[in-house]
């Protein structure tokens, strides 16, 4: 009836397993209670979870990320813990504990973190960027949203119900097959990993047309902001190296649920070569699609508070460009440790320093832009800078890695080396952006003091956190060591663990930035809408934005349009306002969610007739979907003019406020 | 704010515009997602010719394929293909009835294809060459099934289309769903003929 699922499913094997279910149970339950209590259910419905505005989507992309962020922190917590205290006895986590909590937190950051970040920033701020009302396909959006958000509930109620893989992230066979892992846990990983890649490459689909189809009228693609320029190049690899992923993870869990032999087996034709090459044919692109992104978030920053145009504009677009072709053809990087073969290691090996040249044109550009302008060194421009000055550092130690024979490779250098190209490489990026676009999204500013100590905090802890990590992988240590009898390592952990420690004060001082913000909303309320003086074409719309964004879609004539309109003598000519028709809401979103969440869960735990009901149910939600010729409702002229009124009344009064 | 209902002579300029683009948007963005799923298809034919000769002793294709088979079933799919274009022929004369009738036409070759292809994987599982036999065998399922899977989706589709065109008519948004099944029917004889090129030749030459 139950298929595999029993009252054993229940983390009674730990005490630290018990309490973040509970955590995580209190958490969900405290959330519903507090809605229940301000009786929001309604107002959530209509406004949120049924929405097909793009901006709202990517709100809630944002909040998934910052959420789950606090929960792969608190992972990251546990681990380093337990590597600064096993030395000898075994610390507190038992070695299938300390695995499931490893492979959970690089699962969160990666693909529930980072990947959700990146596209509520795509969704708050491109179709703005570009002068669009909309996003191409508003219920494929809201649909790759609620994908995500079921992948992740997914890795939550692992921490509930059953347990999670114990195979780290990448999930090689053969320690993810069904002889080394025999329970759920690689099927949740799995499950999670196939229902937030299908959500992504709906997403990445989506704001690809968008882009190409939906520019204002005379925005060529050499006139596109750095950001949409990043947007488009990541959509291009989120459709070319996601499908490799799907297809890995479809294939591991075919050999473990029919007992087929791709990578398992070896005497059955297995080999284990095709699953770690196609893992990263995904993988090394999504490197990128995870930092584009986030370089141009530093591109906008650093023209902003710079105060002068981008320098080398067309350069950085060369660069993105060359990044996103070369980013799929160095793959094998990954794994030069697999033994394939001297020649393809040194193609592999000579392709990859490569990208280090349009990477470097990439900073020569902005630090020339900084060169000479007024910069101000608001809290985006923090993480901007503290990421130039770290990421050279990841960008060198990545050149030690083309060397195939190195003795660095699986050890904690390779562990520093990313971390140090993903956390100021994206997410100081994100986090540039989120100070950024805040006020666009609100339409009030982030307070800026605790904005810096939060800055202070995070790069203070991350140098603590990685430096050491390099130093011990020089010493020789390999990673995802549970524990270690080498006194010598010692110190370095405790070092890496106080680093932990400053990143999580780092993200209690964001949550308090969000806390005192809004307290203080009317003092840090931008009326004008614009509060960096900003140059590119979101900043023409209200903050927070109308529905439709645009009453009148403008005319583009260069880069940095919203820099010459503010230039232009003011236009006091009154536009004519037309009927805008705007996507309406729609509930199948959430429930295409929740139904392959309820599927996907079936399946983890061979509960047939659940998948079968769960399966039609997905099914059910797509087709409400496709067969209805509405375009939308639409908002009359009169309305729009209303809006447009009202806005024009703050903009007169916000004259005189200094921003 | 109302619910604005397009239909074919709704003549008001803005919701028509709004119809046009969104058809527009879609044709591109069905070719943009076609792009992924033929790398699917791609990667999988990798996997499937990497494991050639993880065959771990078992039967290969020189024993297993059945040319006469593979003939009819080629056949079946690229006269599928030709009634699918007589069905988008119809519906541009607007003649819907016919129209249905070449869907129909294309749904029963689709499904003769299909039963053709089910018969074989049962045919082979039931004489111990199943997908967990062999590295190759699970490949070769495995690739053939995601293309039966493609396929069964197409039919489906083929039948909700021809439900919609029957019962609504040819209107412009019917039109455009019938030309992206249309896109995607074309597009899987495509990926036949690289599967029968990659998969079944080699193993029966």
């Amino acid at each position: 009836m139950l298929g595999k699922l029993t009252i054993d499913a229940l983390p009674f094997y730990s005490g630290i397993a018990m309490a973040g279910a509970l955590t995580v149970v209190c958490v969900a339950l405290g959330v519903v209670a507090f809605i229940t209590r301000l009786g929001r259910w309604r107002y959530l419905w209509t406004e949120w979870l049924t929405s097909l505005d793009h901006k709202k989507i990517g709100i809630m992309y944002v909040t998934l990320a910052l959420v789950m962020l606090v929960r792969g922190v608190i992972d990251a917590l546990l681990i380093r813990t337990q590597q600064a205290f096993a030395f000898e006895p075994n610390g507190y986590l038992p070695p299938d504990h300390f695995d499931q909590i490893f492979t959970s937190h690089a699962t969160i950051m990666m693909f529930f973190v980072a990947m959700p970040f990146v596209l509520g920033l795509l969704n708050i701020v491109v179709p703005q960027q570009i002068g669009a009302r909309r996003v191409a396909f508003p219920f494929m959006n809201s649909a790759g949203l609620w994908l995500t958000v079921s992948g992740a509930g997914l890795v939550m109620i692992s921490l509930v119900i059953g347990k999670f893989s114990t195979a780290y992230w990448t999930a090689y066979p053969p320690q993810s097959g069904v002889q080394f892992n025999p329970g759920v846990g690689v099927d949740y990983w799995i499950w999670a990993v196939l229902l937030s890649s299908v959500g992504s490459l709906l997403t990445g689909i989506n704001f690809l047309v968008t882009i190409v189809k939906r520019r204002a009228p005379g925005m060529r693609l050499m006139m596109m902001p750095l950001f949409t320029w990043a947007a488009l190049c990541t959509s291009i690899l989120i459709i070319f190296a996601y499908p490799a992923l799907i297809v890995a993870a479809t294939l591991l869990g075919l050999d473990r649920q029919l007992g087929m032999h791709f990578f398992t087996g070896l005497q059955g034709g297995g080999n284990v070569a095709n699953y770690v090459s196609l893992f990263w044919i995904w993988g090394h692109p999504h490197v990128y699609i995870l930092i584009l992104p986030a370089f141009g978030i530093y591109s906008e920053v650093v023209a902003t508070f710079s105060g002068r145009k981008l320098s080398g504009y067309a350069p950085l677009i060369y660069s993105t460009a060359a990044i996103t072709v070369l980013s799929l053809v160095v793959w094998l990087h990954h794994f030069f440790t697999l033994g394939s073969g001297a020649d393809v290691n040194a193609f592999f090996g000579s392709a990859a320093p490569l990208i280090a040249v349009p990477t470097i044109v990439t900073i020569a550009a902005w630090l020339l832009t900084m060169y000479r302008g007024r910069v101000q060194f608001s809290v985006p421009m923090l993480f901007t800078l503290g990421f130039i000055v770290t990421f050279l550092v990841g960008g060198i130690s990545g050149f030690l890695f083309a060397v195939a024979p190195a003795s660095i490779h699986d050890t904690t250098f390779r562990v520093a080396h990313f971390h140090n190209l993903l956390i100021p490489g994206a997410l100081f990026g994100y986090f540039a952006g989120y100070q950024y676009w805040f006020p666009k999204a609100f339409g009030f500013r982030l307070d800026e003091k605790w904005g810096r100590r939060a800055f202070w905090c995070w790069i203070v802890g991350f140098c603590l956190a990685f430096m050491p990590l390099y130093v011990l992988g020089l010493m020789g240590m390999p990673q995802r060591l549970n524990r270690t009898n080498v006194a010598d390592w010692q110190p370095y952990l405790i070092l890496a663990q106080c680093g932990v420690l400053f990143i999580l004060c780092g993200i209690v001082f964001l949550a308090v930035q969000i806390a005192v913000s809004i307290r203080d909303r009317a003092m840090l309320a931008v009326p004008g809408g614009d509060p960096w003086n900003a140059r590119t074409l979101e900043w023409a719309t209200a903050s927070p934005p109308a529905a439709y964004n645009f009453a009148v879609v403008p005319e583009v004539h260069g880069i940095d349009p919203w820099w010459t309109m503010k230039q232009e003598t003011a236009n006091h000519e009154r536009p004519r306002f037309r009927d805008i028709v705007m996507p309406g809401n729609s509930s199948a979103g959430i429930a295409l969610g929740a139904t392959s969440f309820v599927f996907a869960f079936a399946m983890i735990w061979q509960i047939w007739w659940l998948a079968a009901i769960g399966g039609l149910s997905v099914f059910a939600a797509v087709l409400s979907q496709t067969f209805h010729d509405r375009v939308g409702r639409r908002i009359p002229a009169s309305e729009v003019e209303a809006i447009e009124s009202r806005r024009a009344g703050s903009d007169a009064l916000a004259v005189g406020v200094p921003t | 704010m109302t619910d604005a209902v397009v239909t074919a002579n709704n003549g008001d300029e803005i919701e028509a515009e709004a119809a046009r683009r969104a058809i527009e948007e879609k044709t591109y963005g069905f070719w943009i997602g076609l792009t992924s799923d033929a790398i699917v298809f791609a990667l999988l034919c990798a996997i499937f010719v990497a494991m050639a000769h993880g065959t771990a002793d078992g039967p290969a294709g020189d024993t297993l394929f059945r040319l006469p088979r593979i003939f009819a079933q080629t056949v079946l799919l690229l006269a599928s293909s030709a009634t699918f274009g007589f069905a988008g022929v119809a519906i541009a004369a607007g003649r819907s009835r016919r129209a249905v009738l070449w869907l129909g036409v294309t749904f029963l070759l689709g499904l003769g294809f299909i039963s053709a292809e089910i018969a074989e994987l049962y045919s082979m599982a039931a004489a111990d060459a199943g997908p967990s036999r062999s590295g190759y065998l699970s490949a070769f399922f495995t690739l053939i099934g995601t293309y039966g899977a493609h396929v069964s989706v197409g039919l489906v589709w083929i039948v909700l289309l021809g439900c919609e065109v029957g019962l609504r008519g040819i209107t412009p948004f019917a039109t455009s769903r019938v030309y992206r099944l249309g896109l995607f029917w074309h597009f899987l004889v495509i990926v036949w003929i690289n599967i029968f090129s990659l998969v079944y030749l080699p193993g029966l030459l």
